[in-house]
């Protein structure tokens, strides 16, 4: 087990180091650069600027000085919000992002499990097709819509619950965000789990269970919910990954204050410090998350481990 | 001359009899996949709607009496109205919503079949190609896939905005070619077994080369999976296409899309909620079909997972 982990977190470093590169290189190649503003800035004060951000080398160099300064944990300056490194304002915003992103995958998940579960118990009954109706709507309808839409209802019309905006420790104002950002990834979830528990029902052990005499609720806790987990948690790594960066178009629509606001206008600002920094942040925790999934699918499923 | 014990007679006529019935038919697969799809209620009334849908975006125009960049200087801002010919009201500037829902559902469409093709062809000749050749060229190829996993989607999906700007044709080409990922891996996973199967020895054996066997004999075989999983990209195509658009990224004016309209629509929801509701019902109906039909051809064409 221990040694199936230690595989996979070496296994993860080239994929990181390939993918900074590809983000540097893409980045570097969209035309523009992050002095192009409404006037232009007197060419001496252009050259200084360059200058000072390294702009004026060779991309290989600027490469290698990145990958240098990164090595050492230091993002690089913003070069856009003047007199802020890319760590601070990473650390302005992000607690927050993952903060809204980790609730909405806790809710999501519970609600997800729950709701499969319950229409696999329930095959091709009424509650069944109701809960697979919603879980649906839920998984197809675009967050920034149901976001409108959950406002337009909840907060305008019925004036139950705040718009937007967000002080620390009014926790009311997160539950629309969390809300709109948890709906699609619990209806995927609600999916895969009804699909796998009613495949897991129909096997020969649960029939063996049932007629040893025990209860469903003892078969479902007991036997059905560990085999059934499989295909949900192969799914939980790319569906945080999802949440994570769907925070960012949340945390626009809602007002509240994570990374995405700076995200959006950085990349259209051509802050390749911040860009490049966010990305690398997020890809890092995305690959740590699909660690962590994979060990757990090992666990669940002996048959991974000896691959 | 018949014989005495009237033999001939009999086999004859049962002859003459079999020869008049129609020959006895075997239902081949495509048949027995069409017969599931039409039992499936939902994923019948989802092509009916579909269809509708197309007919409305391309055909409707033609039937209204405003164009959809015709300003009406009379009526701004106004809710549904039949004397003038605005039947689901007018936007901020004076232009027909049902006319701008129609343009914006013929972008959303046109994108969607752009991207979910260039993502279709790049996916199924990369999986193709990784799994037939195997090895240590799978492991790279389907290592960079992994890489490509890794990146944060929506960010790349920004950054690919930033490189191609305002051309939105290349900007969908740009999105197809990030959705390839999964396509890749499904036609992998299947050419692997495919490639064991004995026509493809026969090819081999008959001195055909590696990519007309992939092409030829390998490829045709990947059809139900590649169908399936191309109907599903379709809907997650226009919700990145629309959410693009809803951020200001996208299909610029006077052209919309329903992600435009709805990103115009959703600030002046609380006074003017045809303006949100009218593109949101279209899309989100759109979206439902699509899903279920992509969900019955699964049902239809992959039986073990009745």
């Amino acid at each position: 087990m221990l040694g199936y982990a230690l595989r996979r977190v070496l296994s993860a470093i080239p994929i990181a180091l390939i993918a900074v590169t590809v983000c540097f290189f893409i980045l570097r190649l969209a035309p523009g650069g992050p002095f192009d503003g409404d006037r232009a800035l007197p060419p001496q004060t252009l050259a200084n600027l360059r200058a000072h951000y390294n702009l004026d080398q060779p991309l290989v160099v600027q490469y290698f000085i990145y990958i240098w300064r990164l090595l050492q944990g230091d993002l690089g300056p913003s070069m856009v919000f003047n007199d802020f490194t890319v760590s601070e304002m990473l650390a302005i915003g992000l607690p927050f992002t993952l903060m809204l992103g980790f609730a909405a995958f806790v809710v999501a998940t519970i609600v997800g499990l729950i709701v499969g579960s319950l229409a696999a118990v329930n095959h091709n009954r009424w509650p069944d097709y109701v809960l697979v109706m919603i879980s649906m709507v839920g998984l197809v309808i675009p967050n920034f819509l149901m976001a409108s839409l959950l406002q337009l209802g909840f907060a305008v019309y019925l004036r139950w619950l705040p718009a937007g905006g967000y002080t620390p420790g009014s926790y009311i104002n997160l539950v629309l965000p969390i809300t709109v950002l948890a709906l699609p990834h619990a209806g995927r979830i609600a999916r895969l789990m009804r699909g796998s528990m009613i495949e897991v029902l129909g096997t020969n052990y649960i029939r063996t269970a049932r007629s040893k005499g025990l209860g469903t609720r003892l078969i479902l806790a007991r036997h059905a919910i560990k085999p059934a987990l499989i295909p949900v948690v192969s799914y939980l790594g790319p569906g945080l990954s999802y949440l994570l960066t769907g925070s960012l178009v949340v945390e626009q629509i809602f007002a509240l204050p994570g990374i995405g606001k700076y995200f959006i206008s950085a990349a259209l600002n051509r802050d390749y410090g911040l860009v490049l920094g966010t990305t690398i942040l997020y890809m890092f925790i995305i690959l740590a998350l699909n660690l962590v999934v994979d060990v757990v699918y090992a666990w669940l499923d002996p048959k991974v481990r000896y691959r | 001359m018949a014989g005495i014990t009237g033999k001939d007679t009999v086999l004859t006529a049962y002859a003459d009899q079999l020869g008049k019935l129609d020959a006895p038919k075997g239902r081949s697969l495509t048949q027995d996949a069409i017969r599931r799809l039409t039992r499936n209620k939902a994923a019948v009334v989802s092509i009916g709607l579909v269809v509708f849908i197309v007919l409305f975006a391309f055909v409707g125009p033609y039937f209204l009496p405003w164009r959809y960049e015709e300003v009406d200087w009379s009526a701004f801002r106004k809710p549904p109205n039949f004397e003038a010919g605005h039947y689901l009201g007018t936007d901020q500037n004076g232009r027909d919503l049902l006319a701008r829902t129609m343009l914006g559902t013929q972008m959303s469409l046109i994108v969607a079949l752009v991207a979910t093709v260039v993502s279709v062809c790049i996916g199924v000749v990369y999986g193709a190609v990784a799994g037939y050749f195997g090895g240590k060229v799978d492991a790279i190829m389907m290592r960079f896939v992994d890489i490509m996993y890794a990146l944060p989607y929506i960010l790349f999906v920004i950054i690919l905005v930033v490189i191609f700007g305002r051309n939105p044709v290349l900007l969908f080409v740009g999105i197809g070619c990030l959705e390839w990922l999964t396509m890749a891996r499904i036609v992998r996973g299947q050419t692997l077994s495919i490639k064991e199967k004995e026509f493809v020895e026969a090819a081999r054996a008959g001195g055909a080369k590696p990519f007309t066997i992939i092409l030829r004999h390998i490829v045709p075989n990947l059809t139900g999976p590649v169908v399936i999983y191309a109907t599903l990209t379709i809907p997650e195509i226009i919700i990145t296409e629309s959410f693009l658009s809803y951020l200001g990224l996208g299909v610029q004016e006077p052209q919309t899309s329903l992600g435009t309209l709805i990103s115009f629509g959703a600030p002046v929801a609380e006074t003017m909620p045809w303006l949100l509701l009218t593109p949101a019902v279209v899309l989100v109906t759109m979206l439902l079909c699509l899903t279920y039909i992509g969900d019955g051809l699964r049902d239809a064409l992959d039986p073990k997972d009745r």
